[in-house]
């Protein structure tokens, strides 16, 4: 059983008041923070911690604060990052609704840390139910002192805003996060200045993800020391995963860095295998936008050692047997997935949530999309699988903000492991309609459904 | 200052030069290519991405390369910078790859486009461009329509460069067109149609890349290079009064701004010199314009004697090459 940091209160009934929350030792790290540790201590704790962001890129967080700009007399701000839309990504969405006291807990310490005295929770659009939950939750902590002026008796003062967004997956990126804030497009700006020197109203601005933030309380209590003792290397702590796929038990799950992926998917404890004893195809193991991996390759890397469930272990291997941790989305798959039709949906997505600044991705996602549409309904050439590997090579690394990179990947990573499949569906155009695929809307309005005719050359 | 070497021509320029400034400079093959940057537009650029580069050499203190390929607009020029743009295959195979994506749902109209023979985007596809399409799938469309009585928009041709918009809120101060949409479906529009009726409006026009933004005034009155580029200027109240005039036989079909070589207006007009005076006599004409922008316009350089041209090439070419051609840059002088 692996320790729990951030959901072991959340059988608690009631949790989600200030008094419960209170009882069971809640908001004990801001009174440790505000009363005996200064802003630097708490940014030193967090350093020592090894934390690394949650929100996918797994950047130190500890060495991201220590990037904000203290000079300058503008006001600070720190922006929690709540437009959790990663497909296949749901552990903020828990943390949120079944936990908010947990955030604003470790919001106070941060933005304390931080110098900010404003702090924003940007929020997922699609969220709208938990709007309400997570304003009454910081209404109890204004109410018990924990926020406003002067918190516990301190000079320190802070107050926190919830700002919905309107659904874009784009403005998870931090800087169209920060323009959607302000009110404008949400269009990913152009880096540098980054926000620690210019970002909110141009002030200096720190970005974090809802579960990086959550668990600042938890290395408060037990010291920074203490939390880096847990996981392997530079990947430290406890890291939720949402697993999802065809898994006997779905949700979200607590683990510390280090369980091996396949003690993941098949003990009882966590994912409790493969649904109808099914076998394993492939998994996404950190939300759609990192490079799939069969079977074979996630549970052992190319070297033949066990695959954990790190940073660094998943990345083994670069992008050619290996992927990335991300955001901890794991999508598991078995083996009556079809990966042309998983890809197919996966681009689709990018497509519609592309902002459409830059010309690679603006243009590329439609197109790589299209042309899955073909394969996927039967009209492919064996040409457009290459075709795809280009244009996907052309998108990466050319684009203003990671998305351009988030649409390629998957493109390159399943022709590169399943290339098979596309081949099959393109020679096999006439078995390929399956009549058990539901049938997906293609998104674009100029996609019109492909209508049967007879096939040219494929020989 | 910042020294920075481009291409292995060394420059010196002021800190927060942007490269793309600093090659210009230096001027010549060497200088990237530009969609969406715009000198006289603040906070345009970065967006096109046609004017990557490779830093090979971050700066003097900090001496590794950036990882990935920057977009010169608006990457700032570092102390000992090296950059590398016409000589890094790299940086030329993502330049072809983003010019791809442009066209692919470009709808290649040349032939009835008022835009041709002096398209950013055109010279663009003959210098990167591919001669056959990989794209196979159907070009999204879009209806034109009427913004102000005096511009028509194309959408179908825009590559959202986003000049327009800038334009709108830097010079007219009342933008009321933008984008809408996102992805491909990302269009340039207006909520109501018919309301932008600023006096700089027709700036639009000149920052506009493609044709997608045109003049209804000059709409299929001729092909650019049949028309005779003079310089000449009134005296108007609102703006510098200093433009371009079109014309063919005597009659002007058309009012524009000066743009330098690079395609860019310093000095913007209003829509009276613009739409309202196409008279000879409303005009004090200084001479004949000369187009220095690869483009077909003067092709027949009515204004530089060949002998000219010829220097300037080689001088340009003495300099890409460090010098090494000094002898053959005095003869051509010593024809002088």
């Amino acid at each position: 059983m692996g320790r729990k940091l951030l959901l072991d209160k959340l059988d608690i009934p009631g949790i989600n008041t200030f008094q419960v929350y209170r009882q069971n030792g809640g908001y004990n790290s801001v009174e440790k923070a505000l009363k005996t540790m200064t802003p630097d201590e708490v940014t030193e704790e967090v350093k020592k911690s090894g934390l690394r962001g949650r929100g996918g890129a797994g950047f130190p967080m500890g060495m991201k604060w220590s990037f904000i700009d203290k000079k300058s007399d503008k006001p600070r701000y720190l922006v929690v990052n709540a437009d959790e839309s990663e497909p296949g990504t749901f552990k903020d969405r828990t943390l949120l609704d079944k936990l908010p006291h947990l955030l604003i807990e470790g919001m106070i310490s941060a933005s304390y840390a931080l110098g900010a005295n404003t702090a924003y929770i940007y929020m997922r659009g699609e969220f709208r139910w938990i709007f309400p939950k997570l304003e009454a939750a910081i209404d109890e902590a204004y109410a018990a002192g924990f926020l406003g002026k002067n918190i516990l008796g301190t000079d320190y003062s802070l107050d926190i805003y919830v700002q919905p967004g309107g659904g874009a997956y784009i403005c998870g990126e931090e800087t169209a996060l920060i323009e959607s804030l302000e009110g404008k497009r949400g269009n990913p700006r152009i880096k540098p200045p980054f926000p620690a020197v210019s970002g909110l109203w141009g002030c200096p601005t720190v970005v974090n993800n809802v579960e990086s933030i959550a668990t600042v309380p938890a290395i408060l209590n037990m010291t920074g020391d203490e939390y880096a003792k847990i996981g392997i290397g530079r990947s430290t702590g406890t890291k939720l995963i949402s697993a999802c796929g065809h898994i006997n038990k779905p949700g979200v799950y607590e683990i510390e860095m280090g369980l091996p992926v396949e003690e993941f998917i098949y003990s009882d404890e966590y994912c409790g295998g493969i649904r109808n004893n099914r076998k394993l195809k492939a998994v996404v193991a950190g939300g759609s936008s990192v490079p799939i991996l069969p079977a074979d390759l996630i549970l052992k890397t190319a070297n033949g050692e066990p695959r954990l469930m790190t940073y660094e272990s998943l990345s083994d291997g670069g992008f050619v047997s290996g992927t990335m941790l991300g955001s901890g989305g794991f999508i598991v798959m078995d083996e009556t997935t079809c990966i042309v039709r998983n890809l197919w949906n996966f681009t689709r997505f990018y497509h519609h949530e592309s902002c459409g600044q830059c010309s690679p991705c603006r243009e590329g996602t439609a197109w790589m999309e299209k042309v899955l549409h073909k394969i996927e309904s039967g009209h492919g050439k064996m040409s457009d699988i290459d075709l795809l590997v280009n244009v996907a090579k052309n998108i990466e690394g050319n684009t203003i903000c990671p998305l351009g990179d988030a649409a390629a990947w998957p493109v390159a990573s399943a022709i590169r492991h399943f290339r098979e499949e596309f081949e099959y569906h393109v020679l096999n155009s006439d078995k390929v309609k399956n009549p058990k695929h539901f049938e997906l809307e293609p998104f674009s309005p100029t996609l019109k459904p492909v209508e049967p005719q007879p096939l040219e050359t494929v020989n | 200052m910042a020294k920075i070497t481009i291409d292995g021509i060394e420059t010196e320029v002021p800190n927060g030069t942007t490269i793309l400034n600093a090659a210009r400079q230096i001027g010549g093959e060497i200088v990237p290519p530009a969609m969406c940057y715009y000198s006289s537009l603040k906070g345009s650029g970065g967006k096109c991405r046609v004017c990557l580069v490779k830093v090979e050499q971050g700066s003097a203190a900090d001496p590794r390369p950036m990882p990935k390929l920057v977009a010169s607009c608006s990457t700032q020029v570092q102390d000992g910078m090296v950059v590398s743009n016409i000589t890094n295959k790299e940086v030329l195979d993502a330049r072809s790859a983003v010019v791809e994506f442009l066209l692919i749902n470009h709808p290649l109209d040349c032939p009835v486009c008022d835009q041709a023979g002096e398209c950013d985007l055109q010279n663009l596809a003959y210098e990167h461009g591919a001669s056959v399409t990989r794209y196979e799938e159907e070009r999204r469309t879009f209806e034109k329509i009427d913004i102000g009585d005096k511009i028509k928009l194309h959408m179908t041709r825009c590559i959202l460069c986003y000049r327009c918009t800038y334009v709108g809120d830097q010079l007219t101060g009342e933008r009321v067109h933008g984008v809408m949409n996102r992805g491909d479906r990302a269009e340039i529009s207006t909520y109501v149609k018919n309301n932008i009726e600023n006096d700089f409006s027709g700036n639009m026009i000149d920052v506009c890349p493609v044709g997608a933004l045109t003049d209804n005034t000059f709409r299929f009155k001729s092909r650019v290079w049949f028309t005779k580029p003079l310089d000449a200027h009134r005296d108007c109240p609102k703006c510098s009064g200093k433009v371009v005039l079109w014309t063919k036989d005597q009659e002007v079909l058309r009012v524009s701004a000066r743009k330098d070589k690079y395609g860019e207006v310093h000095e913007f007009i209003c829509n009276e010199c613009r739409f309202e005076h196409k008279n000879m006599q409303d005009w004090v004409i200084e001479g004949p314009r000369h187009i220095d922008r690869g483009s077909v316009i003067s092709q027949n350089h009515y204004e530089l004697s060949d002998l000219q041209k010829l220097q300037a090439d080689v001088e340009r070419q003495v300099k890409f090459q460090g010098g090494k051609d000094l002898d053959r840059l005095n003869e051509v002088k010593k024809i002088d």
